[in-house]
């Protein structure tokens, strides 16, 4: 009986080793282990052996079946993980395929470049100011110190509705109609908007655009102030090593009058074909508010002085992005559009 | 205005600086300089040429062989020109000679015959066509029989110069003359400014014995001068004056028209040459116009006059439009032998007005509309005086014609060097803000710690202490500001939950895939009302420049479509825009009622995974979607009923609406509209985005996490087409009492399974008691009171 367990474990190890998956090496468990396996006949065949002999026979019966489980158990482990490894590996996917794509738009590149505006002048304690497009030409032009018949009035000529309505030729009469809300106390605001002239469209010229301005009214505001609201926007704009440059000029509606230039952006200040070799980039006009506008706003302007500047969205995006032709803002190309996507922080 | 550097010297020390270092300062210090021309255009081996002989080239009709002596020897050349002939002083490019457009001369061979060297047109020169006198228009330039054989042309000619182009603004009327110029760079360079020497000799007979005045309009005119010059020769100008017109950008004519204009240019004063026999009369009168009067202009356009036109007449008819143009029936023509120089002051806006009217901007226009010097025109008549005497040959009778009821006081400005600094922000030394007003030739006097300025006449544009601010400040130098921030109370700044929440609505529809567009606001009768959400009047430019572009518009949609088959048309099929703007509606107030709006359109495919075999065209239900988010996002009830409107589909439109106000409407183009403008199925979408935002955002109020869980049933129902699923849902709602928390559609089937006129739609329904864990029982009993209600109206349950 001995060898007989002997000669079954080694058929049973043999047979262990040669399953190749797991149902064979199930298939060896039941056949090796199960209730009606020869390892629990020869258990149920111990009660003929004589007494003395069972529990040596039991012992050596007990030990080749833990054998044969460790055996199996650690073959079971072996071909199951082959079995996952080969499942896995029939899962494989091609990771380069392109991903399911996510749909996200992005703003207007006027937006962007407002709305960039809007949060600099914000982080400085300015609010937003808005106004009508179609104005009266008292606010567009009158109360900014250009009374009817002025010589500046032929720099912008302007889209009348009736003689005395108009399309807003600048965003500066909303500063005048917060001048005029605001009864005389200070205002720090910054204004953006559509502004229409009569020109006709080519690649520098639309006769819609956008503008942004700033007035800035209070007591012992200076020129100098000016100067440094203007080189921290220049700075957060355009670049830190950014610097400015004021030229005179002549707005009726400020004086002194100014423009401000920034130094190239792109060359540093030693001349390219973006500042057309000078190493200088005009930017914005400027200056401190007339005190004509003042007075007609019921400011005192003995007391209180202000600034103000304006600029065109459209001339830094193009500036800024290397846009070449004014009415890509206007057409609506997605191919334009949507290469406005990205974050520049 | 351009500044020949050359002339300029005539009045004023350049210090011999560069040419564009001279106008970097000019800009630096106030006056834009546009552009730095160099007339040499380098330019060499350009000499002056004797024709000697002339003769027809016998191969070429057209071309002529001419002996032409430059000095060290005769050489051939061969010319095209027509006006080419023997005796000629002529403009010799030698071989090796450059010209402007990098065109190098060399000996050539032209049909047989050997040509050294080129005789030039001016153009050849580089000076632009419209500036060549009319004579040599078409052909070579013949110099003064003095000129020298073999001299250099280039610096003889004055053509070794440098001109500025002036960017002037309109406050800087001042430098629309070259001695106000001469004034700004003598400011700049700290130099005397030389003014031209008159003098010159009159007859005895006086000027009153030829010619009487009157003026009746003495606000439009209250300064005339008229000199008689009588014995000119009218002629070709000296080289010199030919050559400093063109440099200005001056065409020239005869000696005497040419006087005219080089004082112009030189006083910013306009002058007038008549014709004095032409005038006929020996009167002048100025007055206005009768209405309907007519006159031929020197253009020769014949013109018609309104009462408010001021006009010169020879005491019966108008003879020139005053301060704008010459009549052609008292013009100086080749024959006049007597003129009479008008040298006057008329107001700037009466002639502004004059040269709108008949569209017609002169030179003398457009000094006169910004305002000329009161003190100068005097002196201009005196200068033309002397210059026609002395190039015209003329007898200068004595004493002038005036009028003169003109104020020619100069301005008093009276200003605190402290208001100066305050103003700036800087510490400038009084003695420096002095010697600032002396470079500018302004008489200062310091009168207790103020400055009290006499401004010249010739800056009006110096009115206030802040006009001086200005001039101390630009002289001084803009570098020396420093930069400082304003040192008032600091505000917080910031958004108005209006404009945070356009930025919200915004970031939602990009977020939701739609790129922003912007359109024109101005459109075409045709297209201004198509899908307003109102009904109102148009509004039309007065003068619209075309009549795409007449119209405001009361619709984003229409410009925004436009844009969607600008795409389409390009092969770029799916195309997802946005607009936010404003519309034009005539309202009660005397503007418009300019109304924010949202505007969306949609083609093209909406999901676009193509290798995975993932493609959903846009529809209905995608931008309604995107529309139920906003909502949500801000915080309002919106709610779609089913709606009609021109160039939508009639199934497929809703209205918005917003507690029964209709604010928008959405809904896919009617298949013709889509077929009118090249388009596939599109999706639309509008609505007055302010009054979205004006409503209030109703608070967010928190619900603690559901600690129970919620149970759900779902019920397919066989429904009559027609029977929409808003309506079944609210008999669900209503039927469900307090437990059933959500009630959403999970199923539509219209296929031919289904008994004709006949669809299912399977609700899933949710029951939820935040208090404790449901029983099936109370479930049961709730979905039971449901399902005898949606049997009352007609629902039949699916099994
Ligand atoms: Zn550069």
């Amino acid at each position: 009986m001995e060898a007989q367990l002997q000669e079954l474990k080694t058929q049973a190890l043999d047979q262990i080793a040669a399953a190749s998956t797991v149902k064979e090496l199930n298939d060896v468990r039941v056949a090796y282990l199960g209730k009606k396996g020869p390892i629990t006949d020869l258990l149920k065949g111990m009660g003929k052996l004589p007494a003395e002999e069972r529990p040596k026979m039991g012992a050596l019966v007990n030990v080749v079946r833990e054998e044969v489980t460790t055996q199996l158990e650690g073959r079971m482990a072996i071909l199951e993980e082959e079995a996952i490894n080969m499942k896995l590996q029939s899962e494989t996917i091609d990771i380069t395929l392109p991903g399911r794509p996510v749909k996200t738009g992005n703003s207007h590149p006027l937006t962007r470049v407002v709305e960039e505006i809007e949060d600099l002048f914000i982080s400085m304690g300015y609010e937003v100011a808005e106004g009508p497009e179609v104005e009266k030409d008292y606010y567009n032009f009158e109360a900014l110190n250009l009374p009817k018949g002025h010589p500046a009035r032929d720099m912008q000529d302007s889209f009348y509705i009736t003689e005395d309505i108009l399309l807003r030729t600048h965003t500066s009469p909303v500063q005048a109609r917060t001048m005029e809300a605001k009864g005389g106390e200070p205002i720090k605001i910054i204004c953006p908007g559509k502004v229409y002239r009569r020109d006709s469209d080519d690649a520098t010229h639309s006769h819609q655009f956008t503008q942004i301005e700033g007035l800035v009214i209070g007591e012992d505001i200076r020129m100098s102030d000016l100067k440094g609201t203007l080189s921290v926007f220049a700075k957060k704009m355009f670049g830190d090593d950014r610097e400015i440059r004021l030229r005179p000029s002549f707005f009726p509606f400020t004086e002194p009058s100014v423009e401000m230039d920034i130094s190239c952006f792109k060359c540093g200040g030693s001349g390219c074909n973006v500042c057309k070799k000078t190493g200088w980039i005009e930017i914005l006009g400027a200056g401190m508010v007339h005190p004509n506008v003042l007075e007609m706003a019921g400011y005192d302007s003995k007391r209180l002085t202000g600034f103000a500047f304006g600029m065109g969205p459209e001339r830094i995006a193009m500036l800024k992005y290397g846009v070449e032709d004014i009415r890509h803002f206007y057409t609506n190309d997605v191919r334009f559009l949507s290469q406005f996507q990205r974050t520049e922080l | 205005m351009l500044v020949s550097i050359n002339w300029l010297k005539d009045y004023v020390n350049t210090q011999q600086l560069p040419p564009a270092e001279l106008g970097e300062k000019i800009t630096r210090s106030g006056i834009e300089v546009d552009a730095v021309i160099d007339r040499s255009h380098g330019m060499t081996n350009i000499v002056v040429g004797y024709v000697e002989s002339c003769v027809k080239h016998p191969e070429a009709d057209k071309l002529s062989i001419c002996q032409v002596n430059i000095g060290e020897e005769t050489t051939q050349i061969i010319c095209g020109a027509p006006n080419i002939a023997a005796g000629q002083k002529v403009i010799v490019a030698r071989p090796g000679a450059k010209l402007p457009g990098d065109i190098k001369i060399k000996k050539a061979k032209l049909r047989g015959e050997e040509s050294r060297g080129m005789i030039c047109s001016l153009q050849e020169l580089g000076i632009e066509g419209k500036l060549v006198p009319k004579a040599y228009a078409e052909g070579i330039y013949v110099l003064p029989e003095d000129a020298e054989t073999g001299s250099d042309v280039i610096t003889n000619f004055d053509l070794d110069d440098t001109v500025l182009e002036l960017g002037l603004t309109p406050n800087r009327a001042d430098a629309m003359s070259m001695l106000g110029v001469a004034y700004e760079v003598g400011a700049i360079l700290s130099e005397e400014v030389q003014l031209p020497e008159i003098s010159y000799n009159e007859v005895s007979d006086t000027a009153a014995s030829m010619l009487t005045l009157n003026v009746d309009a003495p606000e439009a005119n209250p300064l005339y001068v008229a000199k008689v010059v009588r014995n000119i020769k009218v002629q070709e100008s000296p080289m010199w004056l030919q050559q400093r017109l063109m440099a200005a950008g001056v065409r020239p004519h005869n000696n005497v028209v040419d006087v005219t204009n080089y004082i112009l240019m030189e006083y910013g004063q306009p002058l007038h040459a008549f014709d004095y026999d032409a005038l006929g009369t020996g009167n002048i009168t100025v007055r206005y116009a009768k209405e309907g009067e007519m006159i031929t202009t020197l253009d020769d356009a014949e013109r018609k006059l309104s009462g408010h036109h001021l006009v010169i007449t020879n005491g019966e008819k108008p003879v020139a439009i005053a301060g704008v143009m010459g009549g052609a029936n008292s013009e100086v023509s080749d024959s006049t032998t007597t003129v009479v120089i008008e040298s006057a002051y008329f107001a700037s806006g009466s002639v502004r007005q004059t040269s709108k009217d008949h569209g017609l901007r002169s030179d003398a226009s457009s000094r006169y509309e910004k305002g000329v010097d009161p003190n100068r025109v005097i002196p201009a008549a005196e200068r033309a005086a002397q210059l026609l005497s002395e190039l015209a040959g003329g007898e200068v009778l004595a004493g002038s014609v005036v009028f003169d009821e003109l104020n020619k006081e100069e301005k008093i400005v009276k200003v605190s060097p402290d208001f100066i600094n305050s103003r700036l922000g800087m510490k400038i030394a009084f003695e420096d803000m002095l010697d600032i007003l002396k470079r500018l030739k302004f008489d200062t006097q310091a009168v207790n710690g103020q400055l009290v300025i006499s401004v010249p006449t010739r800056r009006q544009d110096i009115q206030i202490p802040e006009d001086v601010v200005e001039e101390i400040a630009r002289l001084y130098g803009y570098d020396e500001i420093p930069a400082t921030l304003p040192e008032a109370e600091t505000t917080p700044g910031g958004l108005t939950p209006y404009q945070a929440k356009r930025r919200i609505v915004r970031n939602l529809m990009e977020g939701a895939g739609l790129l922003q567009a912007t359109t024109y606001s101005l459109t075409s009768e045709k297209s201004a009302k198509q899908f307003a959400l109102e009904e109102t009047d148009t509004t039309r430019l007065l003068m619209p420049m075309s009549e795409e572009r007449s119209i405001l518009r009361q619709s984003l949609l229409p410009h925004l479509l436009e844009s969607v088959t600008y795409n389409t048309a390009r092969r770029m099929d799916s195309v997802a825009l946005y607009e936010t703007g404003s519309v034009f509606l005539k309202g009660d107030n005397e503007l418009l009622n300019e109304q924010e709006h949202l505007a969306v359109a949609m083609t093209g495919l909406w999901l676009d995974n193509s290798w995975q075999g993932e493609k959903k065209p846009v529809d209905f239900f995608v931008l309604k979607g995107i529309v139920e988010s906003l909502a949500d996002k801000l915080g309002v009830q919106l709610t779609f009923e089913r709606g009609q409107m021109d160039d939508l589909h009639p199934g497929r439109t809703a209205f918005i609406m917003h507690n029964g106000q209709r604010i928008g409407v959405m809904g896919q183009l009617h298949p013709s509209e889509q077929k009118a403008r090249d388009l596939k199925t599109t999706i639309v979408m509008e609505l007055n985005l302010a009054a979205l935002l004006n409503l209030e955002s109703e608070a967010l109020v928190y619900t603690p996490v559901p600690r129970y869980p919620s149970m759900s049933r779902d019920v397919a129902l066989v429904l009559s087409k027609i029977v929409e699923a808003a309506t079944i849902e609210t008999v669900i709602r209503n039927a469900g009492g307090k437990l059933l928390k959500d009630v959403r559609v999970f199923d539509l089937y219209e296929g031919d399974k289904m008994e004709e006129g006949k669809k299912s739609v399977a609700f899933s329904l949710t029951y939820f008691d935040p208090e404790k864990t449901l029983t099936d029982e109370e479930v049961i009993n709730a979905h039971d009171k449901v399902l005898a209600a949606l049997t009352e109206v007609g629902a039949e349950l699916r099994s």
